[in-house]
């Protein structure tokens, strides 16, 4: 299994705080990844820096089959490149219909000229439809997305990861705020989405955890604590500690 | 026609124009109907030309958040450039007339000499400044109107944008660069005439036998069609997924950088295209009002801009229409003198002194109580109309 | 013949002085020696009146002051009978009061009929005036000393240097600024008039490093120069630099040169072709050319050509011919100062002069942008934290400013002595100022902390209806807002550096309010309340801090510092409802470059903008339209390299 991305010795400070530090991580093409570990732990701020929020001040970041470097390039470049990324709280554009937001996320031309030269079609129809279908807004297209409920926020903000079709999914607490026959819909989309594709999946809830059956990456402090299977992590002895407090 | 029907403003908006443009017509001194004066209809032309350039600024900052305070800057700066062509061929006009009552005929030198004294003795000058080589050409001239605005919207816009400055600072960065071209051309040796700026632009050469009130009645109609083309054009572009970026821009730019749009360059083609239209709409404006200084594009003009799109209400093309001809219409005829005045026995206001002071302080009211402006009131009329 | 005779007496006088110093001379009566002059001395005229003076003056009599004198005061008169001179004041219309002239002794009053006055004329008397000079140099009154050291210093002869030097060996001044004076003065004269090129270099050199402006324009008459030209380079010519068309002089002006020094016709101009053209107009055509054909240069060149041809018009110049010319000669800039030791050591003075002025001018500068950055800082740093805390900018800042300075204005109409009205003026407009932030603050602001864009268009509207409210009640005229005594005037440090105190007073004040803001944000409870809300509002909120009330207050007191600046300004500049407007944008890119929230940055912005205006001013100080356009072309540079300021603060505004 070749690698997609790897972190290396990533650090980052915050006036004076470190963040992230001296962090090394990597996932595989079609691989699913929990990342775990307590509040502070660095969690948001790895995604950050993936997503090219954050510059590090040190380490360096690959990218796939040619190993791009990350670092040097725009938030827009690397989610073009194929990373997709949804928030903890769902960040959806509320003024605009569920069509709208899933027809911007869609992989199409970027660039402001084609966008301007873009005209709907049968095609984008069909994906969208196909689309609404998995997250179950199908009879909400038209509808302002500022109107949804909440875990219909966070579908749709799925939705849009999805229409990206990106290679590496970095998914924030993708169960928050939903109701059980929703988590398992979430679980099984997730799981389906790792067979050709990497995802990488922050949580808190280990029962989630769990249900996703894969490698978890333990992070404290800003670097990787521990690293296997979940049974594996859970009864290091060095995870205890920081979760139960020494 | 989807379009249409998402839209239901568009055809309402373009027949008023039609209807506007028709009635005024007939009942103007130009039409033979003795009842709107030239000086009036010319007033009504100008008010046409500042609803497209408040649709531009519409545009960028109600669509796309972007509060620019320089697109009345890009408005004088298309007067200007197509002053330059109106002034330099009607003095050559005037020049060559005067040429052929002398027995010899003139050397392109002696021609160029003597357009120069006229236009640049105010100034004490007499060379044509490098700037106004193509000013012979109309051509040239009018492309110029478009490249000119946009290229400087365009650099500044890089700079900008390029640098990741956003919100009140950005608008602060807009005005400071408005400020920089006025006083620019404050400048006696800016070769635009200094403070005098470009006059006599009413006068079209080579149309010296039109009476202003047809000419005047020709630029109502170019003001109206620019208009409702401007109207139609904008309509459309936002209805496009075009459109949603932008207004996703002004939402929440950082969600549309994880979706893979690079933001900068969307606010810079909004930023430059909206100020090719500003400037469109200078360049029929200033031949209407006969005259272009750098007083029409100091700091504050821009800002009465934002003034008429918010009082209208942003994010809707018509409130940026409704805003800019209500305020800027009742602004000429409060501070015209021909408001009467308004006695309270104690105190007469005179409405020259206190219409300021009111549209000041009906402003804060309208940012304070109706955000969406006057065209929220519209659509709450009219429920069921657009929200875009 | 005459003049002869004159030059070679002054030659024997001349000798006489050099040989015997200490005066004694062949002639030992005044009265003798002026009938040697008489007819010179009767009838004067500037034009021969010079060897007269220099025989008086070297005769050394002690009588010759004295007779200097009179005669500048036309109260010499000759028997026309005798031809003997006598000093006289008329009594009445007939009567004159005679009195010997080598003596003094009275002779009585008697009928001024055989007498004639002298009567020397303007030029004459400036002549004697410039001779009477050397005796006053050594005057008991230190006031007549003085104006003697000024009259040479006005218009010097060569004999002054003379009379200074051994007035100065006679006795050292007693008054130790008047001794430094007439050494200084005898430098000068010794650049202009001594004889051996040694002395003149030497005084030359001796101001090396003056800065005063009296000093460059004794040495800048020594560079002067003349433009020549020649066929080749002269040798005795003292040559400032040669000249290469093209790179030095253009075609035209080197062409104007060879036809001023009579070497070459004039050229004949379009101007005057034209001229020749029309007056010679035969039908529709001239010299064979039709009219209508005439629209270029060449077609009437032709013609021309053809007119003189005729003969009817002189022949212009080929253009091969001026070329020739043109070729065939040199141009050079010559200086007037024959003695090239002297220019160079002028210009190697002047150079090290320059560099002297212009250390004191970049001192200067520094001052200069010291103070601008005062006022910009006392501008600026209302918005600053306003914009910090607040996230809030406020288009009405420039109107605090401007009621600050009506304030000031209002008090000075109540209380008429300014320094008290100042010291009253001050605290008030504070407080007016702060009254109307926190105001404004409740009544508007607080409602739209979320919209930022809105509040800026709020602001402005708040801004236009102050401005015209101030328009309606204080009328469209400057209105004065005038400083205590105490306060005019400059503190000059030499003739280059200098700075009113009026821009000291407003640097001092500047400073305190640095003082006290950096005293208020740190060690006071509301200070930590401010920068708590400003870093993180709502943990702020959670710890029992109310926002509300913090909010207020901090806008309250930047509009408070916006009311003293506008005191401050107003005390320099004119109070109109339009103060503020000239402000608020150099405000707003103080605040832009510095980054907000931050005192320190703040002042780093105003320091900055005052230099960066200075500087640029400095560069092309006719046109501060354009330095005000370059220094925010410069803002908007900065910029793409610190987007956030110099000092950048992470907080809620650095997040929007």
């Amino acid at each position: 299994m070749s690698t997609l991305l790897e972190v290396s010795g990533v650090t980052v400070t915050f006036d004076g705080f470190r963040a992230i530090n001296n962090l090394s991580f990597q996932i595989g093409k079609a691989e699913m990844r929990a990342v775990i570990g307590p509040n502070g732990a660095g969690k948001t701020t790895f995604m950050d820096i993936i997503t090219g929020k954050t510059k590090p001040d040190e380490g360096r970041i690959l990218w796939g089959d040619r190993s791009e470097n990350l670092l040097k390039m725009t938030e827009a470049q690397i989610a073009n490149a194929g990373v997709g990324r949804k928030f903890q709280r769902p960040t959806v554009f509320e003024a605009q219909t569920v069509t709208e937001n899933l027809r911007m996320a869609l992989k199409r031309p970027r660039s402001p000229f084609s966008v301007l030269r873009h005209r709907p079609d049968a095609q984008e129809k069909a994906d969208i439809e196909a689309l609404a279908e998995e997250i179950g807004l199908k009879d909400h297209l038209e509808k302002q997305s500022g109107y949804l409920s909440h875990g219909q926020k966070q579908w749709l903000e799925i939705g849009m990861l999805l229409a990206q079709d990106p290679q590496l999914l970095l998914v924030d607490e993708p169960a928050a705020g939903m109701t059980a026959p929703e988590r398992e819909h979430t679980t099984d989309l997730l799981v389906r989405t790792a067979k050709t594709r990497a995802v990488v999946v922050v949580e808190h809830d280990m029962e989630f955890v769990r249900r996703l059956n894969c490698k978890v990456t333990v992070l404290h402090e800003g670097s990787v604590l521990a690293e296997g299977s979940l049974d594996h992590v859970t009864s290091n002895q060095d995870v205890i500690d920081v979760y139960l407090g020494r | 026609m989807d379009f249409i029907k998402r839209t239901p403003s568009l055809p309402a908006v373009l027949f008023l124009l039609f209807l506007f443009t028709l009635i005024v017509s007939v009942f103007s001194t130009g039409g033979g109907g003795d009842l709107i004066s030239t000086s009036m209809v010319k007033t009504l032309g100008k008010t046409l030309c500042l609803c497209l350039a408040a649709i531009a600024l519409d545009l960028v900052w109600g669509y796309c958040g972007i509060l620019s305070l320089g697109h009345m800057a890009f408005f004088a700066l298309g007067g200007y450039l197509i002053g330059m062509w109106l002034m330099f061929e009607r003095t050559k006009n005037i020049v060559m007339e005067a040429a052929t009552s002398q027995p010899l005929p003139l050397t392109p030198q002696e021609l160029s000499d003597a357009i120069g004294n006229q236009i640049f003795g105010v100034v004490g000058g007499s060379d044509i400044p490098a700037i106004w080589f193509f000013a012979d050409s109309l051509v040239v001239q009018l492309i110029l109107v478009v490249a000119v605005p946009g290229l400087l919207a365009l650099v500044f816009g890089w700079l900008a944008f390029r640098s990741r400055v956003t919100g009140v600072y950005l608008s602060i960065l807009t005005q400071a660069m408005t400020l920089a071209l006025s006083l620019y051309l404050f400048q006696n040796d800016s070769g635009l005439r200094g403070n005098n700026g470009l006059s006599g632009l009413q006068n079209i050469p080579g149309l010296g036998h039109v009476p202003q009130s047809i000419l005047s009645l020709w630029f109502l109609w170019a003001s109206a069609l620019a208009l409702g083309l401007g109207y139609l054009l904008a309509s459309r572009i936002m209805d496009l997924k075009f459109g949603s970026v932008i207004r996703g821009i002004r939402d929440d730019e950082a969600r549309l950088r994880f979706l893979g749009y690079e933001v900068e360059h969307y606010k810079l083609l909004v930023f430059t295209l909206t100020a090719v239209m500003a400037a469109i709409a200078g360049a029929l404006y200033y031949p209407q009002a006969g005259i272009v200084n750098p007083a029409e594009m100091a700091p504050i003009a821009s800002i009465y801009l934002a003034v008429w799109v918010a009082i209208g209400g942003r994010g809707r093309l018509y409130g940026a229409v409704i805003g800019a001809a209500a305020v800027s219409l009742a602004s000429t005829w409060f501070t015209g003198g021909q408001a009467p005045d308004l006695p309270l026995g104690f105190y007469t206001i005179q409405w020259v002194d206190w219409w300021q002071v009111l549209l000041g302080l009906g402003f804060v009211l309208v940012t304070l109580f109706a955000p969406q402006g006057l065209a929220g009131l519209v659509d709450g009329i009219f429920r069921k109309g657009d929200s875009k | 013949m005459r003049i002869f005779r004159t030059c070679a007496l002054l030659c024997v006088a001349c000798l006489f002085m050099f040989l015997l110093p200490v005066a004694s001379s062949a002639q030992d009566s005044m009265q003798a020696l002026m009938q040697q002059y008489s007819k010179d001395i009767a009838k004067p005229s500037a034009r021969t009146i010079g060897p007269v003076i220099e025989a008086l003056s070297a005769s050394g009599l002690p009588q010759t002051r004295e007779m200097l004198r009179r005669w500048q005061d036309k109260e010499i008169y000759q028997n026309k009978d005798t031809g003997d001179f006598v000093f006289a004041n008329e009594v009445d219309r007939d009567t004159l009061h005679v009195f010997d002239i080598d003596t003094g002794a009275d002779q009585g009053e008697v009928a001024d009929d055989p007498f004639s006055q002298i009567k020397p004329n303007a030029g004459v008397r400036r002549a004697i005036g410039a001779a009477l000079v050397p005796f006053q140099l050594n005057d008991d009154s230190a006031r007549i000393r003085a104006d003697a050291l000024t009259s040479i210093e006005r218009a010097s002869e060569p004999m002054h240097l003379e009379a200074l030097r051994a007035a100065m060996q006679a006795q050292p001044d007693p008054d130790p600024a008047l001794a430094a004076r007439k050494e200084r003065l005898e430098r000068l004269l010794t650049i202009q008039y001594a004889e051996t090129t040694e002395e003149r270099v030497a005084a030359i050199e001796s101001f090396a490093g003056s800065l005063d402006v009296s000093t460059r324009g004794a040495l800048n008459p020594l560079l002067a120069t003349k433009r020549q030209v020649a066929e080749t380079l002269p040798e005795e010519a003292n040559i400032a630099k040669e000249l290469r068309i093209g790179r030095d002089l253009t075609h035209d002006e080197a062409y104007a040169l060879l036809v001023g020094a009579g070497i070459a016709t004039a050229d004949i101009s379009p101007a005057q072709v034209k001229e020749a053209l029309l007056a010679n107009i035969e039908g529709a055509a001239v010299g064979g050319v039709a009219l209508h054909a005439l629209n270029t240069d060449e077609a009437r060149d032709r013609a021309y050509a053809a007119l003189a041809a005729k003969g009817i018009v002189p022949t212009d110049v080929s253009e091969e011919g001026k070329q020739a010319l043109l070729d065939g000669h040199v141009y050079f800039d010559a200086y007037t100062e024959a003695d090239a030791a002297v220019t160079a050591a002028a210009v190697k003075t002047l150079k090290d002069i320059e560099t002297k002025v212009m250390v004191g001018r970049l001192f200067d500068l520094t001052l200069d942008g010291l103070s601008l950055a005062s006022i910009y800082f006392l501008a600026a740093i209302g918005l600053a934290i306003t914009f910090g805390v607040m996230g809030v900018i406020n288009m009405a800042h420039g109107e605090f400013i401007m009621m600050g300075a009506y304030t000031g204005y209002v008090v000075q109409q109540i209380i008429p002595d300014y320094t008290l009205s100042l010291i009253v003026a001050l605290p008030l407009a504070f407080a007016v100022t702060f009254a109307a932030g926190v105001a404004m603050e409740r009544l508007v602001i607080r409602w739209l902390y979320h919209r930022p864009l809105e509040t800026l268009l709020a602001t402005f509207g708040i801004s236009i209806a102050l401005q015209q409210l101030a328009k309606n009640i204080f009328g469209t005229q400057a209105r004065p807002l005038t400083s205590p005594a105490w306060l005019d005037g400059a503190w000059v440090l030499n003739d280059v550096v200098s700075i009113s105190y009026i821009r000291i007073a407003i640097f001092v004040l500047g400073m305190v309010f640095l003082g006290l803001l950096l005293f208020v944000l740190k060690k006071t409870r509301l200070g930590l309340e401010v920068r708590a809300v400003s870093q993180n509002p709502k943990m702020a909120a959670s710890m029992g801090i109310n926002p509300d009330r913090v909010n207020m207050l901090t806008f309250g007191l930047g509009s408070g510092i916006a009311g003293i600046a506008g005191v401050a300004i107003g005390l320099f500049a004119k109070v109109t409802s339009e103060l503020g407007q000239d402000y608020i944008v150099e405000s707003f890119m103080t605040v832009v470059i510095g980054g907000v929230g931050n005192v320190w940055g703040t002042l780093a912005g105003a320091t900055v903008i005052g230099f960066a205006q200075k500087g640029i001013e400095w560069f092309n100080p006719s046109n501060t339209l354009a330095a005000q356009t370059y220094m925010i072309l410069l803002v908007i540079l900065f910029i793409q390299f610190r987007p956030r300021g110099i000092i950048a603060l992470k907080g809620r505004a650095a997040g929007n």
